[in-house]
């Protein structure tokens, strides 16, 4: 199969996956229990504000027509009025966007700075007192709460020594690269367990191939057989890995954000979450979505390109 | 496309601890106890769940009693970990928070494991069009980030107990889907099922009696990791104050509770979480030390 063709079906593959995520964003009011209009609006809400909520989510017609009009207003950029701000929800959500895309980002950088080197220490000798130390620390880290270390980090670093701010996210780039740190670093290391046994385990893999058996008899040793012939082909599964996690990474931007009220979308949702508001709930949970999907897609392609050894057939 | 075994660990309730045990000790000669991690582990997690169950008799303390007249004490050996800001004894709290929200955990993992074990064998034993529908629910629901998903569930379905379960079940089968069907893949091709094919059997014998015995172990395994997820999503939507109502004690209500005396009262805040850790660290040991007893030598 040729690379045009794993594209084109990679996005074809987009279609059912797009939809799937609209009807659950759809779905959510109706699992509200009761009334959603009469819930959502609050017991203080007038039977005119009620009816009127009704007709503009089409709440008394048939289930089909009620997602045809979602899709109506959505594909024409509506996702709705936001309730406690009065503002149209779409570019609300789309103003505290940056902030999570630059958290994604810089959390996703220091994971693998994190990573790399720990993942290499550990399988330079496989079963040493270093491998163990390093395969420790997925055990402890897989059950951390990320709030809770960020929590103590604050105060260790921010409270304590002041070496980064409690809280923000800065000003210009080296603000945002300052101010952030924390955060990122806290999103990192929750994502660090599972990045660092795969890539342990991939080295491993690796060392024990053929051509690193060559590459030794050759005379090819330490450093440079690490980095040229290890490093290089166990990267690839890091990144994968990297990208199957990226709902994870993504997702414990949610949690990070409130903690280091970081003005993004997690904690857009979270803040219309304690309003009640529930059309910029709706549509941070979407735009999450669609994040997902829309990186989930770059990696693959992005992987298709970057390694010629990759095969397209399934 | 499987990721299969992202988080190749965790654990299940008690009574599924025992049973992989007894599954691999006829056909292994290794006992469970011969396995350092699986040991720590066990016994870590015996402890915790004994001092979780047996709270009561621990502490005379009555976690949810306030004393106002107490507040935020140092600790004492009156109070082993003093009080928090209503004067409630901290590790009292602490004990029946772990209680709570432990026992959660393991109630939660079971449907996801129930329905994403079943799910799976079908899509991964008929193929076809069954396998693409599933699989493509799969897709959809691994599309939202797991916290996302979780927190906005339990928003729409009102806070409390049943909201969680709901919640965790609607996000959490996919995992298990995903691992039993990769694992019936490669089983279904084997001479003893085409065997019972050609013997007649029905497909759900063939699937319940054949298949799934030869699959659940890894389910099992993933089972562990995913029980320390739930505690973990338990905890945070504790602390964003949308999980259990208060004054149940959680462990993540104490944390955003004892956030504000971080500086004076650390230890409202640094215990709550070392516990979490220390369950983490439990099923982590027992999933490691389980696939290594079951596949000698893999990590």
């Amino acid at each position: 199969m040729g690379r045009m063709t794993f594209v084109f079906q990679r996005l074809l593959l987009l279609i059912p996956v797009a939809i799937g995520v609209t009807i659950i964003v759809f779905f959510m009011i109706h699992l509200i229990p009761g009334d959603p209009a009469r819930t959502i609006l609050g017991i203080h809400a007038t039977p005119r504000a009620v009816a009127i909520l009704h007709r503009q989510w089409g709440l008394d017609r048939p289930l089909i027509s009620q997602y045809w009009l979602f899709m109506d207003r959505l594909v024409h950029g509506n996702l709705g009025q936001s309730l406690y701000y009065g503002v149209p929800a779409g570019p609300l959500i789309w103003s505290r966007l940056p902030a999570t895309l630059w958290l994604v980002v810089y959390a996703a950088v220091l994971a693998v700075v994190i990573s790399v080197p720990l993942a290499m220490i550990a399988a330079s000798r496989k079963d040493g007192i270093r491998d163990h130390i390093v395969r420790a620390v997925p055990l402890v880290g897989l059950g951390m709460p990320p709030f809770w270390l960020g929590i103590l980090l604050i105060y260790a670093l921010a409270i304590n020594v002041r070496w980064f701010p409690v809280s923000g996210y800065g000003t210009g780039f080296t603000g945002h690269l300052h101010s952030m740190f924390l955060p990122a670093l806290v999103v990192a290391i929750a994502l660090a367990p599972v990045v660092i046994r795969s890539l342990r385990a991939s080295m491993l893999n690796v060392l024990g191939a053929e051509y690193i058996t060559t590459a030794k008899s050759k005379g090819v040793s330490g450093h440079r057989l690490f980095l040229r012939h290890v490093l290089r082909n166990a990267v690839i599964p890091a990144v994968t890995v990297l990208g199957i996690n990226i709902g994870f990474l993504v997702g414990g931007t949610v949690v990070i954000e409130n903690v280091f009220a970081i003005p993004g979308i997690g904690q857009l949702m979270i803040n219309s979450i304690f309003e009640r508001d529930f059309p910029v709930v709706q549509g941070v949970t979407l735009a999450f979505g669609v994040l997902v999907v829309l990186v989930n897609l770059l990696a693959d392609l992005s992987y298709a390109a970057l390694d010629p050894r990759v095969r397209f057939d399934r | 496309m499987s990721s299969a075994v992202l988080f190749p660990s965790d654990a299940p309730p008690p009574e599924f601890i025992a049973e992989p045990q007894e599954h691999a000790q006829p056909r292994r000669v290794r006992h469970w106890y011969t396995q350092p991690a699986l040991a720590t582990g066990a016994i870590l997690l015996a402890v915790i769940v004994a001092s979780a169950v047996f709270a009561p008799l621990i502490t005379h303390w009555n976690p949810i009693a306030q004393n106002l007249n107490a507040t935020l004490l140092p600790p004492s050996s009156k109070h082993l970990l003093g009080t928090d800001q209503l004067g409630r004894d901290v590790f009292a709290n602490l004990l029946y928070g772990l209680r709570n929200d432990l026992r959660i955990a393991l109630i939660a993992v079971l449907l996801p494991f129930c329905i994403g074990t079943v799910l799976g064998s079908i899509a991964g034993y008929f193929g076809g069009w069954v396998d693409t529908v599933i699989m493509r629910l799969v897709d959809v629901v691994v599309a939202f980030p797991f916290y996302v998903l979780i927190i906005a569930l339990v928003f729409v379905l009102g806070p409390g107990e049943r909201s969680i379960y709901i919640a965790i079940t609607l996000v959490g089968w996919v995992s298990y889907a995903r691992i039993v069907r990769g694992e019936i893949l490669v089983v279904k091709r084997q001479d003893y099922v085409l065997a019972a094919q050609s013997g007649g059997l029905s497909s759900v014998r063939i699937i319940g009696r054949h298949l799934i015995p030869n699959v659940i172990t890894q389910a099992i395994i993933y089972g562990m990791s995913d029980i320390v997820q739930d505690m973990l999503a338990i905890v945070t939507l504790g602390y964003f104050g949308l999980g259990i109502p208060p004054p149940t004690p959680d462990l993540g209500t104490m944390i955003n509770n004892g956030q504000n005396f971080m500086t004076t009262q650390w230890q409202l805040t640094t215990f709550p979480g070392i516990a979490v850790v220390l369950v983490g660290l439990s099923l982590s040991l027992i999933g490691d030390g389980l696939a290594d007893l079951i596949r000698p030598g893999t990590s």
